[in-house]
């Protein structure tokens, strides 16, 4: 099953929504709660970045029977260095973004304990691609 | 504890919900980052922040949380109630700051499972 959406970068009380639509989507798939909420998590961190770093994109979603793939693109600034942006509590996020509950450099660490698989590909001044893999089917590990 | 003791232990006003109020907590978080909420808690936690903004609902949403507490008397914005009521989850006010909030409700019992907390972690998935 594939969706799509696209996340709009100046309508912060919206992020989130696409993380919403497939947390529903996975819940009437039957799929273990647990593995739904690490996807929620892993997917929300990521928009939320979307939002918050790179005024929205896209984001593709492919739902499998064994593993859900979920693409996030967008146009924003980018990222210099990965590996630093990686560490846990490091963030470039403004005084604003710290105002409203974020900012604390947990989401991308986050998006890596939740996932299974996490890969990021960016280029300055172009944009950066977030790819999730969850697999579906192992439950309670 | 549920939410009903809650609402008594912090003197608090309920602003959605007030049908819901035996729905069932085992523990709290107190934070004001939610991406440390995202990281550390568990099911079936009470959610006790100072922020009000509509993101915290959407945050408890991802989480399974079922009920938050605004702290310090803060009113949240009409969209956050919306939002609250549209993603079925209680919120409650309390004019307690959230050191003493998350306080009274431990030493009223709500301590959840205190071996598993030791590493700073509620539950690891
Ligand atoms: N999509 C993106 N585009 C551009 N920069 C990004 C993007 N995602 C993350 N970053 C950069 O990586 C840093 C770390 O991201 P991370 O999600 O870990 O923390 P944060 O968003 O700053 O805070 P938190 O997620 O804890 O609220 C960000 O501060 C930002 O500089
Ligand atoms: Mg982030």
């Amino acid at each position: 099953m594939k969706l799509n959406f696209e996340v709009d970068g100046d309508d912060f009380l919206l992020a989130g929504e696409a993380s919403s639509q497939v947390k529903k989507v996975l819940k009437q798939l039957g799929v273990a709660s647990d593995i739904i909420r690490r996807i929620a998590i892993a997917m929300y961190e990521a928009e939320i970045n979307m939002v918050l770093h790179a005024n929205g994109g896209m984001v593709d979603v492919d739902i499998s029977p064994e593993k859900i793939y979920i693409v996030f693109q967008d146009t924003g600034p980018g990222i210099e260095d990965i590996e630093l942006a990686m560490q846990e509590g490091y963030s470039t996020a403004s005084d604003k973004i710290r105002e409203l509950g974020f900012g604390a450099g947990m989401g991308l660490p986050n998006m890596k304990r939740y996932s299974d698989d996490l890969k990021i590909t960016s280029e300055l001044g172009k944009g950066t691609k977030v790819e999730i893999i969850v697999y579906l089917n192992r439950e309670g590990d | 504890m549920k939410l009903e003791e809650v609402k008594q232990i912090l003197n608090a006003e309920v602003l959605v919900g007030e049908d819901r109020l035996d729905r069932e907590v085992l523990l709290a978080c107190g934070s004001d980052l939610m991406s440390d909420v995202l990281a550390f808690v568990k099911e079936k936690v009470l959610l006790l922040t100072g922020l009000t903004n509509p993101q915290v609902i959407r945050t408890a949403e991802m989480m399974d949380i079922k009920a938050i507490v605004f702290v310090r008397g803060k009113q949240p914005d009409p969209e956050t109630i919306q939002l609250a009521e549209k993603k079925n989850i209680v919120i409650l006010k309390t004019k307690y700051p959230l050191y003493i909030a998350c306080g009274l409700l431990y030493s009223n019992g709500l301590t959840g499972d205190e071996k598993k907390q030791e590493e700073g972690y509620e539950v690891k998935f």
